[in-house]
């Protein structure tokens, strides 16, 4: 216990009595800081962006179009397909899911949104935060997502004009706002949710597809009577139902076209960047131990022990790191404040977390090298010997 | 009659150099009792820092003993050499004396620190001997804002607030002054015999043994005169010694 008060005390001494260099450390520390902390807000914020509404079902199973190879854009399903799929035993239920692209144009600034077809209650549609859920057939009634909200003024009980492309003419709906969710970004667009008649009716069609007024569901979410038997039941809604194939969640996400290969790039990035960190701080502390070798020498030849001048070296290495990483998140934190939600960064998700506990750590990792050179520093160095 | 706080028997420190064996210190022997302040000397090479390092536990000798306070140091481990070096020997060095991050005061408490001995009786003799340097308007400097002379007095302080046996000065002048110098070795020898402590200084200024009641002399690793009689080492010192 006294040689860590012993190294405790050399360690805090020195960063005091040196704050002008030990902060410059921490400034740069700081700024791996932000820039891990940004890419991985860009990773969570692109990868929200991307698959918030699947990650977020309340599903279990999700049923496509066989050979579709799990795309959500490549599978088309038989209508009937859903009253089949419903009828498998330990299915709970299952609800439609149709999607299209659309762009509101009742707006100062037209958006581009993500239009999906749901049945209201039904798994696909989101638990309301506010308003009701929409009429059945074909209601002129939305639900949208907080992320339209978000980037206009709109809100429950408004009325938007969305247009759509049919054939070779521009088409225009009208629909009234009558609920909101959160969380259901789509394909990196925010979403608005219709009844599947008024979607089929407005979304977008090329000319041969306007003689049917029959809407195919992309894909079937289907909720399970025990979740917990995910596999047993995506092969038996495989065997039981024809022309599908079924997969879970995270399957569906990682199949989100682009989705594996983005996370993967971003990833990739943060690795980098965390080992620059460890490189940046290694090389540091290794600067300053070579620069304190008479020092330590002197230290050790008057009593220290390996340990204490060891142990001082790892705890000023912790110090700067949690004085470098906090001023990061800080200054991180002040930028997501004046961030418009147009960007996709997310500040607040489970990789920012990670990323800031990985970032203590690097310290440490990279001044593992000076640490064993300080431990190793022999004390007859303070007598010119050695 | 004071006790003998260091004791050399026959000490031997051989290193191989391209194949050959060199003895830095070849077969030397001696006592420094409580309260005497001795003086290492000898032109470079001689192997007066080789020696020191021996007596400071920081490096094992070939063969031979030293007892520092009557414990023999090659009966023990590092961690037991470590442990007397806190406790029973005082240090000044040439340069990069103190610790750069820590004021006066701090330095010289920090030997009390590491014995686990920092108290209010400890903080006000570490004053006190401070003061006794001229050092009282210095306590809250840092080394870096201090002269040579000053940091050197403040080292000796260190060297003596936790009582060890032995005091071990490697040139604590070399870095000073001719002034200075004498005052801080004066100082120093005026500590020693007060505190009763066993002093030795290795200095290739001879004109610092004017404070000293011994010189040993060393050449080739050999111990090769001891004066003790106060006219020779006055001699010695002023340079009009006949040989």
């Amino acid at each position: 216990m006294k040689s860590i008060f012993l190294a405790t005390y050399l360690a805090v001494k020195e960063v005091i009595r040196n704050k002008g260099r030990f902060f410059l450390v921490a400034l740069v520390i700081a700024l791996i800081t932000v820039l891990v902390l940004f890419i991985a807000a860009l990773g969570e914020g692109l990868s929200d962006a991307n698959r918030q509404y699947v990650a977020n079902l309340d599903a279990q199973l999700i049923v496509f179009l066989e050979k579709s190879d799990y795309s959500i854009t490549a599978s088309r399903l038989e209508t009937n397909t859903v009253k089949a799929v419903r009828r498998v035993d330990g299915v709970a239920d299952a609800g439609p899911i149709y999607t299209s692209n659309s762009e509101i144009v009742s707006l100062p600034e037209p958006l581009k949104i993500s239009m999906l077809g749901v049945e209201a209650e039904r798994p696909g549609m989101p638990p309301l935060l506010e308003g009701r859920y929409f009429r059945g057939g074909e209601a002129r009634e939305a639900v949208m997502d907080m992320s339209v909200a978000l980037r206009t003024d709109l809100k429950v009980g408004d009325e938007i004009e969305i247009r759509s492309t049919q054939g070779t003419e521009d088409e225009f709906y009208t629909l009234k706002i009558v609920g909101l969710v959160d969380e259901q970004a789509y394909f990196f667009q925010p979403t608005i949710f219709v009844p599947a008649a008024t979607w089929e009716l407005a979304r977008p069609q090329s000319e041969s597809e306007l003689n049917s007024d029959t809407p195919y569901p992309n894909i079937i979410a289907v909720k399970l009577n025990d979740p917990t038997q995910v596999e047993e039941m995506r092969l038996r809604l495989q065997n039981q139902v024809s022309n599908i194939e079924a997969a879970d969640i995270e399957t569906t996400i990682n199949n989100i076209p682009g989705y594996t290969a983005q996370q993967g790039t971003v990833q990739t990035q943060g690795v980098f960047t965390l080992l620059i960190g460890i490189l940046v701080i290694g090389g540091f502390f290794q600067i300053q131990i070579l620069q304190k070798v008479p020092q330590i020498g002197v230290l050790k030849a008057i009593g220290s022990s390996n340990f204490v001048v060891g142990l001082s070296a790892v705890i000023q290495i912790i110090v700067v790191t949690a004085m470098g990483v906090g001023i990061g998140a800080a200054l991180n934190y002040l930028f997501s404040l004046g961030l418009p939600p147009t960007i996709p960064l997310e500040f607040n998700g489970t990789r920012s977390l990670i990323a800031i506990v990985l970032l203590l750590f690097i310290g440490p990792l990279g001044g593992m090298v000076s640490i064993i050179y300080a431990v190793r520093i022999e004390p007859l160095k303070a007598l010119r010997l050695g | 009659m004071n006790s003998v706080a260091l004791e050399v028997r026959d000490l031997v420190k051989s290193f191989a150099l391209d194949g050959a064996t060199i003895n830095a210190v070849d077969g030397v022997s001696f006592q420094v009792k409580s309260g005497e302040f001795v003086a290492l000397v000898g032109p470079s090479g001689s192997g007066k820092t080789t020696m020191l390092s021996i007596l400071a536990a920081l490096l094992t000798p070939t063969s031979g003993q030293v007892l520092i306070d009557g414990q023999d140091l090659a009966q023990m481990n590092e961690k037991r050499r470590v442990k007397l070096r806190r406790e029973k020997i005082g240090f000044t060095f040439q340069s990069n004396n103190l610790i750069p991050y820590l004021s006066a005061r701090e330095n010289v408490e920090f030997m009390l620190r590491l014995n686990n001995r920092l108290d209010r009786a400890g903080r006000v003799r570490s004053d006190e001997l401070l003061a006794r340097l001229g050092l009282m308007d210095r306590l809250h400097s840092l080394p870096a804002q201090m002269s040579g002379g000053q940091q050197q007095r403040v080292a000796i302080a260190r060297a003596l607030i936790h009582n060890p046996a032995v005091v071990l000065a490697d040139e604590p002048t070399a870095s000073l002054d001719t002034e200075r110098a004498f005052q801080v070795v004066e100082t120093f020898a005026h500590l020693i015999h007060e505190n009763d402590r066993a002093g030795i200084m290795v200095t290739h200024d001879l004109r610092m043994c004017q404070f000293v009641d011994r010189v040993l002399q060393m050449q080739d690793g050999k111990l090769v005169r001891i004066y003790d009689s106060k006219q020779e080492i006055m001699e010695l010192a002023q340079g009009t010694l006949k040989h």
